[in-house]
Order: structure tokens, then sequence, then C-alpha cells
């Protein structure tokens, strides 16, 4: 291949890829047995990060971004002047393989504009994956993109040689979509969703009974909402969130404060702030959800909409949800823990062993690392001094804002407060 | 008046070396001890300096005595910190010892002992830096056909990354070497071997020359370079995240950051 021409197409390609926030490469359990290239057993590796801080673990690329469509919110939509490129899918394994042993990444992210038909385009990415595990020996990580639409078969077929497979819901409301991508409609996106998660289940049943069950797509599925885009409101978001999570048992969800690309007059225009506070908000909600053991609807419902920007949802719930604090963190249960603001499930943990040995006070607590200038309104431990001021809501968070600094301080301050 | 006489174990540096001095102190019942590494050689005006010769069988059993006392967690954070070579590191660790000894219960997971936290905080980091040389090692293929990378990592991290890279690239020859501590990883496709190299005259790490590099080699490193900067969005940028994750003092050996 000649290098100034796949200079030239992995520029463009990278590019146009840089939209999709996945980046996760672990959660797979494919080992190197043969001698093989690669490992993906381990967590992830983040091998570097590019200067807006976002990790680069994979090499995130499109086949092509020649499309049919003319999705308003996407970069590579039918109408809009930009170059196009297309690899070959030797290239791509090429590219892949000399990245990887030169430990730049931990595998490949590979998504594709759709040309000619959705079938054509799946069967194109599932030959790069075909390539490097049959051909190439690669055991390294493989992330698809599920296009919208493709055939059952050749979802199982890219399920056998990935480790994840997604496909990006977008937009967080029907309507949204309906108004941004007229010719797309949600039952595409769900069908090769519904077809992984089925052989996912099957894979799984048999491999308890036949050892030599190949493995399905081992580090699951994801998808991704862009945010920002349509109008949505963070309980539509995140209540899409929690329904693909229980419904299609996904692994993540990703959540891309939109940026603007276009004079589209049904988008925010260019110009216009990526809202990464936002973004960020809905991330740790995700989290509470996940890992803290909470409900949605305990954080986001019909009175309390959308997320408070200056205070953390969790702090946010718990302002809201005075009557169960102080907790004792002598006695209190994981779950109860979970629910104290400024303790992070490390803090949990540790709390849960160390308190096997002693009564713990806010010496232990400080010395661990618990953010006690949040947590120490919400908690009791093994000593006489705890705050015996009846605070109100308001009045403590004020207290606590007062006390903090936050990285978002510009985005905070006053003067926004007259577009909010 | 009783002056306790203070110790000086003067040992080789290495792990069993430590743990010989270890033996040592708990055989003679040793009160007030300080350890020296041949780095840090001085004469001392108070106290008397023991020799240690290491002896593998002594280190072996106060390892296996750990070992009974502690989960393989607690093992592996006494190993891993002593890696630290944070000076004082060896006070610390025999206190945990002694402790750990003394106990009836594991006392890995008592972090309201100050010394128990203290070592899985120092265990901690210097996790993150073996974690941190898996991500930030790159590989140059040599006109040997060898993928050779340099470092310099904060702590003495090889002997804990060596599996990971072993069953990574099981099908390719590659060298580790720190530069700093001026030793290295080579696997031959068979198994991973310390190795110390004689360095050409005038051989600067940081650049790619023909004379030892193949010709695709700077390709390859034109190609992710430029992949680094089309995957950034600009909209987005926030460089004192990117600072952040990957520190200043490791850009000298990332190709990415070399442009």
């Amino acid at each position: 291949m000649s290098f100034e021409r796949t200079q030239e197409k992995l520029k463009i390609l990278a590019d146009a890829a840089k939209y999709d926030v996945s980046c996760a490469s672990s959660g797979s359990k494919r080992s190197n047995t043969s001698k093989g290239l690669g490992d993906a057993t381990g967590m992830g590796i983040c091998h570097s990060y590019t200067e807006d801080g976002r990790c680069v673990s994979l090499l995130k690329i499109l086949l092509t971004n020649y499309c049919i469509f003319d999705c308003a919110y996407c970069v590579t939509r039918k109408s809009n002047d930009i170059k196009r490129a297309a690899f070959q899918v030797q290239e791509v394994v090429d590219l892949t393989i000399n990245f990887y042993r030169r430990n730049y990444i931990e595998g490949l992210f590979l998504s594709s504009g759709i040309f000619k038909s959705a079938d054509y385009t799946m069967e194109r990415l599932v030959a790069v994956a075909k390539k490097l595990r049959l051909e190439e020996n690669f055991n390294g990580y493989i992330h698809l993109k599920s296009i919208p639409g493709a055939s059952d078969e050749l979802m199982k077929e890219a399920g056998l040689y990935a480790d994840r497979l997604s496909v990006n819901i977008e937009i967080p409301t029907k309507e949204g979509l309906k108004l941004l991508a007229p010719e797309k409609n949600r039952e595409d996106f769900i069908k090769p969703m519904v077809k992984v998660k089925n052989e996912i289940i099957q894979h799984k049943s048999e491999r308890k009974i036949i050892k030599s069950t190949p493995k399905f797509a081992p580090a699951g599925q994801s998808t991704q909402m862009i945010i920002g885009a349509s109008g949505e409101s963070d309980q539509q978001i995140m209540w899409t969130s929690n329904y693909f999570y229980k419904k299609f048992n996904l692994k993540r969800v990703y959540y891309s404060g939109y940026i603007p690309i276009s004079y589209d007059s049904r988008l925010p225009q260019i110009g216009t702030d990526v809202p990464m506070l936002r973004e960020n908000r809905l991330y740790q909600t995700d989290w509470l959800m996940r890992f803290y053991g909470f409900e949605v609807h305990e954080i986001l419902n019909s009175e309390h909409q959308n997320l408070d920007l200056d205070v953390d949802p969790k702090l946010g719930w718990a302002l809201r949800n005075m009557e169960h604090f102080p907790i004792d963190v002598n006695k209190a249960d994981k779950f109860m823990l979970a629910r104290i603001p400024g303790l992070g499930m490390k803090s949990v943990y540790k709390i849960l062993q160390a308190r096997q040995f002693r009564k713990l006070n806010w010496e232990h607590l400080k010395r661990m690392g618990v953010a006690l200038n949040r947590a120490k309104y919400f908690l009791v431990c093994d000593s006489r001094d705890f705050e015996r001021r009846d605070l109100t809501s308001p009045q403590l968070k004020s207290i606590i804002l007062q006390n903090s600094t936050s990285k978002y301080h510009k985005v905070l301050s006053p003067q926004l407060n007259l577009f909010g | 008046m009783l002056i306790s006489e203070e110790h000086i174990l003067s040992y080789d540096g290495t792990f069993d070396g430590f743990l010989t001095a270890v033996f040592q102190v708990f055989e003679f019942k040793l009160k007030t001890v300080s350890f020296q590494r041949p780095e840090s050689v001085q004469e001392s005006l108070f106290g008397n300096t023991i020799e240690i010769v290491t002896d593998l069988e002594k280190a072996d059993r106060v390892w296996k005595g750990i070992k009974s006392k502690t989960s393989a967690r607690g093992s592996y954070r006494l190993y891993s910190s002593f890696l630290s070579e944070q000076s004082g590191i060896e006070i610390v660790l025999l206190d945990y010892m002694q402790q750990a000894f003394k106990s009836t219960v594991p006392i890995d997971s008592d972090f309201s002992n100050a010394t128990v936290l203290k070592l899985s905080q120092i265990a901690k980091s210097v996790g993150r830096e073996k974690h941190r040389m898996e991500a930030f090692v790159r590989f140059r293929l040599t006109n040997d056909g060898i993928y050779f990378a340099t470092v310099e990592p904060d702590f003495d991290v090889l002997p804990l990354i060596s599996k990971h890279f072993k069953s990574r690239y099981a099908d390719q020859k590659w060298i580790i070497y720190d530069l700093k501590r001026g030793y290295g990883l080579y696997y031959d496709l068979e198994k991973v071997e310390i190795m110390q190299l004689a360095l050409p005259d005038g051989f600067d790490a940081t650049k790619t020359n023909r004379d030892y590099f193949t010709a695709s080699e700077l390709e390859f490193q034109t190609l992710w370079q430029d992949y680094f900067v089309s995957t950034n969005i600009k909209s987005r940028k926030n460089l004192k995240l990117h600072v952040q994750h990957v520190p200043k003092r490791y850009w000298k050996y990332l190709s990415e950051k070399l442009r």
C-alpha cells in the first residue's frame, strides 16, 4: 500500500470516527493460548490521552465515510460537503496489527458510514474482524458497530469475531429521531441489538454444557446518545438509558454532548458550547444506577426532570431526602453507606473491612480518603463530635458549595445564569 | 541509663536481601534497626552496621511465613511496595510484617491501622506506575527484528509487568529497557530474561535512527502521530486533563508526543 494514500485516508476516517465516545477495552475474556498476538483478558488500558483529555485505547476509525443517509446531527451525512475516503479491508488489518505490535492500542474500533446497503456495509466490517482473528491470529480487542438494519446472519457472524458490538441510538426520543433523522426508525436500531442479546444468552447457556462453544461478543453490547441536540430532558435521557440497560443487558450507555457541526436550523448553532457539565452529571447518574444501587426514578422523575448542575446527583438526592440522614458508618449496610455524599464505592468497601477491627472515627475516615467536606453533614461515627445544627437543605447546600471548589466554576458563574 | 543500640542492616538492595535482613531482625531480636542499600551508604557515627549476606533459604522462610499470615493481596502489596524504592520503606515493611506475625487474624484489610493504610497507599502508587508502563511502552522495530522500548519509570516496576507483555506479545521478540536503572527485560519467543545492554556511544533513545530501526518504523510512527491528532476534538480541548493523564515526564518516549 502506498504510504501517502493510507496516511490521507487515516486522517479523514479517524477524524470522522472521533464523535463515537466509546473507548472501553475491558471486559473481554480472550486469552492468548496459541502463541499468537495479543491478549484481551485483563482490564482495559488507555495507551494515551488526546488533548481534549479523552482516552485513546483503540484504533477508532470508519471503514468509509461515504453514507447514503442524511442524519442532521452527523458529520458524515450525505449532504455534507467533506472529503470522502474508504479503506480496503487489508489496510485496516495492517494498521491494526502494526499499531498493536508497537503497544499503541488495545485493538480496533471499527464503524462505518452506510454505503449501498446495511448488509453490504456490515459484511465488510465482519470481513475485517474475521481476517484479524483467523489469518493474523489476533487476540486483541475488537469493537464492531452493528449497522442498523443488518441481517441476523451477519450479526451472528460479527459476534463470533468481535468482543463488543454496539449500535448507537443517538437521539433519546422517538420524536427527536423523526425530526433529525427522518429516514431512520427505531426498529432498525433495535433489531440487531435484540439479535445480539439473544445470541449472547444462548451462547452462554450452551457453554455451560459444551465447553468448546465459541465465545460470542464476550464484552457485550453498548450504545450512545447525543445530548443536547433535540431538546430532551435529563429524565428522558436517563429513563431511555435505564430501559436499554434492563431490556438489552447493555454493558454501557455513553452520553455524548452534542458538538455543533452544522448550520441546520433544527440543531444548536455552530459556536454553541458543548454541554460538558451536563454530560458529566449524566455519567454520574449512570454510575449511581449501575454501581451504587440507585433506581433511576429516585434521581429523575416528573417532579425533578433535570439534574442540578451545581451539585452532583448523589448530593442532590441526599438534600432532597434528608430524613435518611445522618447514617452511622459503623452500623449501616453497604447500600446505605453508598448513599452518603462524598463516599465512593472504594471508601465504602474500605469502611466495611476496617470496621471489623475497630470502630471508626473521623481521623480514620479522613485518612482513608473520604471527602469529609461533604460527608460530615450526613454521617455519624465513633466520636461525640458531629453536626448538631438542624440545617435545612438549602442552608446545607449553600454551606457545602461555599466550602468546595468545582472544576466547572466558570460554567457555574452567575453571569451565565442569564441564559439558563 | 540504658541506651538501646541502633543496628544498621546493610543489604544488597534486592528483595531477597531485604528478607534476609528481616530474618536477622527476628533471629537476634533486634529492637531498633535501620536499613541501608548500596547506593545510600553513609558512614554512621552511632549504631553498629551489620553486613547482610543475601541468603535465599532464609529469605524464603520469611516469605513463606508472611504468606501464611496474609492474603495473596497482602503479600503482593509487600513486594510491590518494596519496589517503590522509597527511602525508609523497609521500616514500614518490617513494621507490617511484625504486626502480621503477631496478629491472630490477617491484618490486610485493617484500613484503620496506619501501617496497613500506608502500605496500601504505596502499593497503589506502584500499581499505578505499573499500569502506566503497560500503557506507555512504545515499541520500535529494530533492524534485528526486535521490538525495542525504553522507559524510565518512577519505581522499579519491570518485574511486575513482565507477565503482561509476555502473554500479549507472545509471537514477537521484544526488549523493554529501563534506562534509569540500567537493565531490561528481553523476550526471545520462549522466555523473559533480565538483561543489560551496552548502548552505542551517542545513542539517543528518543530518536529513531535508521542505523538501528527499520524504514517502515518511521512511517508507522507518523501514522500514529497523525491518528493522535485526528482523533482529538478541538472544541473539547482540556489540556489540564490531558497532562493529568499523561504527565510530562513520560512524553520523552511517547512517539505521539514527539512531533
